[in-house]
């Protein structure tokens, strides 16, 4: 028991953190407490993070194998810890600014990431379920923390009811899985599912649940929910809902259908596949009618999940660390691109609309070209860090003979390529308007700027994170 | 030291290019000057202290992608090391001039700077020129084989505001395209044959290859003869040979020290270099060395014939310099590669000098090339003329008939011609023939040209004759120098290049072996090949081979700079040519003097009869052969048509067609179609869902693989 | 056919008939009430199942409470069901199409339903024999599931403290009673004598 209690260590550490932290506010001065307590959780997250990535050493199941501690695990929690510490940093001035910054939201967060890194170290269907509604439930509700903004609101509520339609389509998955298996351990499941012999009510379960993880990781057609919340939530948190939670989701995908349907790879794979072409088609097409940065952002994100699914549908290792390396590759380059798009304001007041960028290279010049690096790598252009991403899962796709899925990537990325490029066409060639505000908190220009670099420097050997992906796909696919 | 002479034009290159805005453009000329003359003194050393042996040393890691793995490396033998010292040479001595002949050109605004740019294409040209000669794997060496076009390219159009000089770049280096496909072509074939681009491996291989069928558009052919010859086509290409011939004459539209450097001592050898470093494998391609003579002699004729009737001064050097490279080709395409490399060495010195002299006169008459409007200028430009004379002298070949004494020209030309007589062979008599008549001409239009320059009466413009005025020293300098290796070039190493064979071979360091090995043609050559591939390196190999059995030394391409087949006797047959061959283009010599003293001293009114009476013959000369009007008929013309279609119909109307109606069609229908489903409504959101997962549902049951 | 089998099969068919009008009737008081049948129903089935916790846990928690909440919730908020229904009509016909679908292949999947071969060896927490099925529950919750039941827990905290942020306000332009300060008021601070004499003002 105490070494099972040793490798949930870092989840117990974030759980009792978040309920002493809570105490504590509620008892001393309640939101005056809240920078402190932003700051303080994002310290905890990267402490989490070092500890975890550089502590962690081989496979620990726990509690008789729900609870699993590998590479692939230690990768996930890692990169969601990091960006969720550096959202919240970056954040803190803004949602300051707006009075939001009430003290509950640092805790939610903490415990949404709690939500995650149960996820991704799942090892059963139950635990599986129970993080993923810990992180949702959080997220409901920070999606409608600007409680007076109609908008914010009707995302809360509309992310919180598709949200149970889709719990009722993973449980669903889950029962029929169980009904089958007749177990809800992943080690039992992969026993009852094999490729010669897999019943079709297990079949069934596994659509049911990757439908509901679908909706997770918004791809489409279960995406519709995205722009919407997107776009009403307010501006940090659509930071956070396009960076960490994606990969924990991301991460959950993987371990699901490799740990619990690994013998029927060749099954998934034509499912993932489907929402993988869906989701990038979608993702470029829809995202050119777009005029708010948020919601084009959300497209984008649907069109990168569907990149991301690529790499999983092709059903190797390889796949898997494709997937990995383009999330981290993802999850950074939004970070930057947040923190840039949290900056934008004129007059004090919060500015979404592209068109407030025109001719933003004449006044903030080196602003403009990190957002144009950031833009290109988006889109994937040569030699940035963006276009090994996709490199990397196209390469998935051919060498798992899925040369139809990598080709229709390419289209994908050229048709989405043109909203990228339209925004750095604003900042460098539009008409004049008026200007937005330069000012632009410190954390913020730190992220956009860092990040930009990354994208940059990065191409010499992507900061060494092929090495743990590769770990950690061993882990995870064997 | 060899990296040495290899990186420092480059670095003169660079700082002279992108340095000068802050060292100033005087000190960024001479900087890069400076630089080139290092490399040249370093090179004569390497020359006089190279004993023959090939060395390789490793600069890094070059390549390195599935089975092809390479270094780039210096390959340190005889040829390289002539080659350093002809490249550098005459580079050193063109900066030197290109001080005095660039300092004010009118085709420049006052005030704009263009010699630093000027030095810097010129160092760049050498680095690549150096990179070409030093390099040991093909790739390497097409790398330096287009760093040299593109600086041609670059210096060609130099005048950038002549329209003329800018089409006659584009064609130099279109039409040098056409062969770099060849060349590129050949590589290809090699790598292709011999799994590698290593000069040592495919040396080894070529006796194998010489027993290798190869289909190449729809045939089979011999792949030894193969792949020579499609190397020849990128020698060709670059060393301006009949058919591809036409870009040399137009490139004189560039500054004179130029033409002086790249289109008459250094690049146009290029193709020389290449056949004669290939020896190995042009040794076991019959075919190709045959293609090589043919072409070779009848590019030394029609060059020759052309030059006849130019008055442009510098087409005449340029055609001269086109019949020139034909004899060489001839040498080597008959197996002499020692004496194609011995007519490279000196013709590189008297060639320069011509041209560097000839600029010297342009500069005199402020740029008037037109040698009708010149005459009598000996009295002007003494020093000027004394070197073009013995620029002349050298080119025609004087000398003393039967012994080794004669200026550099005299020595070499009649090595190449008692060559071909030697090769005993059907295209060795035609090339034979065809090199005396052209030896004729080039002695008739080389005296033309100093009779009509220096001697009679000034013609044209009488202003330009007034001022006209010696060039400054840093011009003269140069010519002084070459007029040294002009003379005595060819007396100093006629043996070394063309003595007896121990001799050669020693200053080539070709394993003693030959003559007594004739009968010794026996072992299989894949054996030995396969021999050698076991071991994986080609050179040690070979050298294991050369001593321990000295008797299959001989046959084993690669141990020197050069190698000659067993059965290949030309240099002894030319040795022992009889008198009357020997005494040939000295007679050839006479008699294009004797033409040419009647027609431009004697009798200047007979020219201008003659081609009045024979018409249709001097239309013919005067317009090249009509090539470029052929050329511009078969290719030009239907190109331009073939891409102007295809312009107009395919990118316009299909392509871009295609893309736009994509682009701004069907994806903004897309757009507009997501953008509707999109409501907002919460059952429209859940309804898509459960539409997914019915698609879902249904795919599975379908196509799952379930029971 | 037993007791036993004629009590399920009552409760069974109950279940699903209570479901099915919750979902059509018109009036959604109704509708809850069917809901109610349908958890009391479901209650007997846990009851013949031998699972009596859960079914007492059902009728406590799921009729005490959950039920009584929403009815309070349908009574409070003044949703006119009976537009949304004419919306929704718009699509009845796509819907019973894709229903249809649906129901067939679940259909197929339950048509050929069969236990894996290793689904009786994989159960998980097999109830014990001689032991009462609400402590074998309590065992297995606090012991193998600590961790589902402590992230049960925290998942209502979360819902918890959801609700407080999205709903508390603190007003600061209303005037709240303040106990405290009631009591300690002070009449020799709070007013002030003043001798004012006849003809004259303050």
């Amino acid at each position: 028991m105490s070494a099972d209690l040793t490798i949930l260590l870092p989840e117990i550490v974030l759980a009792v953190y978040a309920m002493a932290a809570l105490l504590f506010g509620v008892y001393t001065t309640k939101d005056k407490t809240a920078p402190m307590l932003t700051w303080g959780t994002a310290g905890i997250f990267a402490v989490l993070a070092f500890w975890i990535g550089f502590n962690g050493e081989g496979t620990n199941a726990a509690l008789g194998g729900m609870f699993v501690d590998d590479g692939f695990s230690r990768f996930a929690k890692v990169v969601i810890l990091i960006s969720a510490a550096a959202v919240l940093v970056m954040s803190e001035s803004y949602m300051a600014k707006r009075n939001l910054l009430r003290f509950e939201y640092p805790l939610l967060i903490a415990l949404a990431a709690t939500g995650m890194m149960v996820m991704v170290s799942a090892g059963d269907l139950i635990v599986l379920y129970m993080g993923l509604e810990l992180q949702s439930l959080s997220l409901y509700v920070v999606a409608s923390l600007r409680r007076d903004s109609v908008k914010s609101t009707e995302a809360g509520l509309k992310y919180f009811v598709l949200g149970a339609l889709s719990s009722g389509l993973l449980l669903y998955g889950c029962s029929l899985t169980y009904g089958y298996a007749g177990t809800t351990m992943f080690e039992g499941v992969i026993a009852a599912a094999n490729a010669e012999h897999i019943s079709l009510g297990l079949l069934f379960g596994l659509v049911f649940i990757v439908a509901g993880l679908a909706f997770k990781v918004s791809a489409a057609p279960f995406h519709m929910w995205t722009p919407d919340v997107y776009e009403g939530s307010p501006t940090p948190v659509t930071a956070f809902f396009a960076t960490a939670p994606k990969m924990a989701a991301m991460g959950l995908f993987a371990r699901v259908v490799h740990d619990a349907f690994g013998n029927v790879t060749a099954d998934w794979g034509q499912i993932v596949a489907f929402l993988s072409v869906a989701s990038m088609f979608l993702g470029a097409v829809a995202a050119i009618g777009q005029r708010d940065i948020k919601r084009l952002m959300a497209y984008s994100s649907i069109a990168h999940m569907g990149f991301a699914l690529m790499g999983l549908a092709s059903g190797t290792a390889f796949g898997v660390q494709a997937m990995l390396v383009y999330m981290a590759i993802y999850v950074t380059m939004n970070v930057g691109t947040f923190a840039f798009i949290l900056s934008m304001e004129r007059d004090g007041q919060v500015v979404t609309d592209i068109g407030a960028l025109n001719l933003y290279s004449k006044h903030e010049p080196l602003k403009a070209l990190a957002v144009l690096i950031l833009m290109f790598s988006l889109a994937g252009v040569p030699p940035l860090v963006g276009f090994f991403g996709k490199f990397y899962v196209l390469q998935a796709a051919v060498q798992a003979d899925m040369a139809w899925l990598a080709v229709a990537g390419v289209i994908a990325s050229v048709i989405g390529a043109f909203y990228y490029l339209r925004i750095v066409y604003y900042m460098y060639f539009g008409e004049e308007t008026e200007a937005l505000d330069p000012a632009m908190a410190p954390a913020q220009w730190v992220f956009l700027m860092a990040s930009a670099a990354i994208m940059v420097f990065g191409v010499i050997n992507l900061f060494g994170i092929e090495g743990p992906a590769v770990a950690a796909a061993a882990a995870l696919v064997n | 030291m060899e990296p040495i002479i290899l990186f420092a034009p480059l670095i003169g290159a660079i700082l002279c290019g992108f340095g000068w805005r802050l060292i100033g453009e005087f000190a960024a000329q001479w900087v890069a000057t400076f630089l080139l003359f290092l490399s040249c003194v370093l090179s004569w050393i390497v020359f006089f202290g190279f004993d023959g042996e090939t060395q390789q040393i490793q600069i890094l890691r070059f390549i390195e992608s599935g089975s092809l793995s390479t270094d780039w490396s210096i390959r340190l033998d005889r040829l390289t090391a002539i080659m350093l010292v002809v490249v550098t040479t005459v580079s050193a001595l063109v900066h030197l001039y290109s001080f005095g002949y660039m300092d004010h050109d009118e085709n420049f605004r006052e005030g704009e700077s263009y010699k630093p740019r000027f030095f810097a294409y010129l160092s760049f040209f050498t680095f690549a020129m150096l990179m070409l000669v030093t390099s040991d794997n093909l790739v390497q060496m097409f790398f330096g084989w287009e760093g040299v076009g593109v600086a041609s390219y670059l210096l060609i159009g130099f005048y950038f505001r002549k329209p003329s000089a800018n089409v006659a770049a584009i064609k130099a280096f279109i039409v040098n395209r056409v062969g770099d496909f060849g060349f590129a072509l050949g590589i290809f074939a090699l790598f292709f044959l011999t799994d590698s681009i290593d000069l040592d491996i495919i040396f080894q291989a070529a006796p194998e290859l010489a027993q290798t069928q190869i289909t190449f558009l729809w045939t089979d052919w011999n792949a030894a003869n193969l792949a020579a010859f499609l190397l020849f086509i990128g020698a060709m290409g670059k060393s301006a040979q009949l058919f591809l011939h036409t870009w040399l004459p137009d490139a004189m539209e560039g500054p004179t020290p130029v033409s002086a450097l790249i289109h008459a001592a250094t690049m146009v050898t290029a193709g020389v270099f290449l056949v004669c470093r290939m020896s190995p494998l042009m040794e076991f391609a019959p075919g190709a060395q045959t293609a090589v003579v043919v072409i070779g002699a009848t590019t030394a004729f029609f060059a020759a014939t052309v030059g006849l009737v130019q008055n442009d001064i510098k087409r005449v050097i340029a055609y001269s310099t086109c019949s020139q490279l034909g004899y060489m080709f001839v040498a080597a395409g008959v197996g002499v590669y020692s004496a194609a490399m011995f007519h490279l060495f000196t013709h590189a010195f008297f060639k320069a000098m011509l041209f560097l002299g000839a600029g010297s006169v342009i500069h005199a008459m402020h740029h008037e090339q037109d040698m009708r409007n010149y005459g009598g200028l000996r009295h002007k430009i003494p020093r000027t003329f004394w070197a073009m004379m013995i620029g002349t002298l050298a080119i025609t070949g004087v000398g003393i008939p039967l012994t080794h004494i004669g200026f550099a020209g005299f020595l070499s030309k009649d090595a190449i011609v008692e060559s071909a007589w030697g090769a005993m062979s059907g295209p060795g008599t035609y090339a034979f023939w065809l090199l005396v008549i052209a030896a004729v001409f080039t002695s008739f239009y080389s005296w033309r040209l100093i009779f009509l320059t220096f001697y009679g009466e000034p013609r044209g413009d009488r202003h330009a004759h007034e001022h006209a005025h010696e060039s400054p020293m840093t011009m003269l300098v140069p010519l002084g120098v070459l007029a040294l290796g002009s003379v005595f070039a060819g007396m100093i190493w006629f043996n070394q290049f063309f003595g007896d064979h121990d001799t050669v071979n020693k200053f080539y360091g070709v394993p003693s072996h030959h003559a007594e090995e004739t009968h010794a043609q026996r072992a299989l050559p894949g054996a030995a090949f396969a021999a050698n591939e076991d071991d994986g390196h080609g050179e040690a190999k070979a050298d294991d081979h050369g001593e321990g059995h000295a008797a299959e030394a001989g046959w084993t391409p690669g141990g020197g700079a050069v190698y000659t087949h067993p059965d290949n006797h030309v240099m002894d047959e030319a040795h022992h040519a009889p008198k009357w061959v020997k005494v040939a283009p000295f007679i050839a010599m006479l008699i294009g003097f004797g033409v040419a003293y009647l027609f431009y001293i004697r009798r200047p009114d007979l020219p201008g009869k003659l081609a009045e009476n024979q018409r249709p013959l001097y239309l013919f000369l005067l317009n090249k052969w009509y090539f470029d009007e052929i050329f511009d008929a078969a290719f030009v013309r239907p190109a331009k048509w073939l891409g102007g279609a295809l312009w107009r119909r395919g990118d316009l109307g299909t392509i871009d067609g295609g893309i736009n109606g994509l682009a701004m069609g069907i994806v903004p229908f897309f757009t507009r179609l997501a953008g509707r489903a999109q409501s907002g409504y919460i059952f429209t959101y859940a309804f898509a869902m459960v539409i997914g997962i019915v698609i879902l549902v249904t795919w599975m049951t379908l196509s799952g693989g379930a029971e | 056919m037993t007791i036993a089998d004629f009590t399920f099969y009552v409760f069974a068919i109950v279940v699903v008939a209570a479901g099915l009008f919750t979902v059509i009737s018109r009036n959604p008081v109704h509708s809850v009430l069917w809901l109610i049948l349908a958890f009391l129903s479901s209650a007997g089935l846990f009851v013949l199942l031998g699972a009596e916790f859960v079914a007492m846990l059902l009728i406590i928690v799921y009729v005490g409470a959950v039920a009584v909440l929403f009815l309070f919730v349908v009574m409070m908020l003044d949703v006119d069901f009976a537009e949304l229904k004419a919306e929704m009509a718009k699509y009845v016909p796509l819907a019973i199409l894709i229903g249809i679908v649906l129901l067939m292949q679940l259909g197929l999947v339950f048509g050929t339903w069969a236990f894996s071969d290793q689904a009786e060896g994989l159960r998980a927490a097999v109830p014990p024999e001689d032991t009462h099925n609400t402590a074998a529950l309590g065992r297995l919750l606090y012991d193998d599931y600590i961790l589902l039941f402590q992230l049960a827990g925290l998942i209502l905290l979360v819902a918890m403290i959801g609700a407080i942020v999205l709903t508390l306000r603190h007003r600061t332009d209303i005037k709240r009673q303040d106990i405290l300060a009631q009591i300690y008021r002070d009449p020799a601070k709070a007013m002030e004598v003043k001798d004012i004499k006849p003809g004259q003002g303050l």
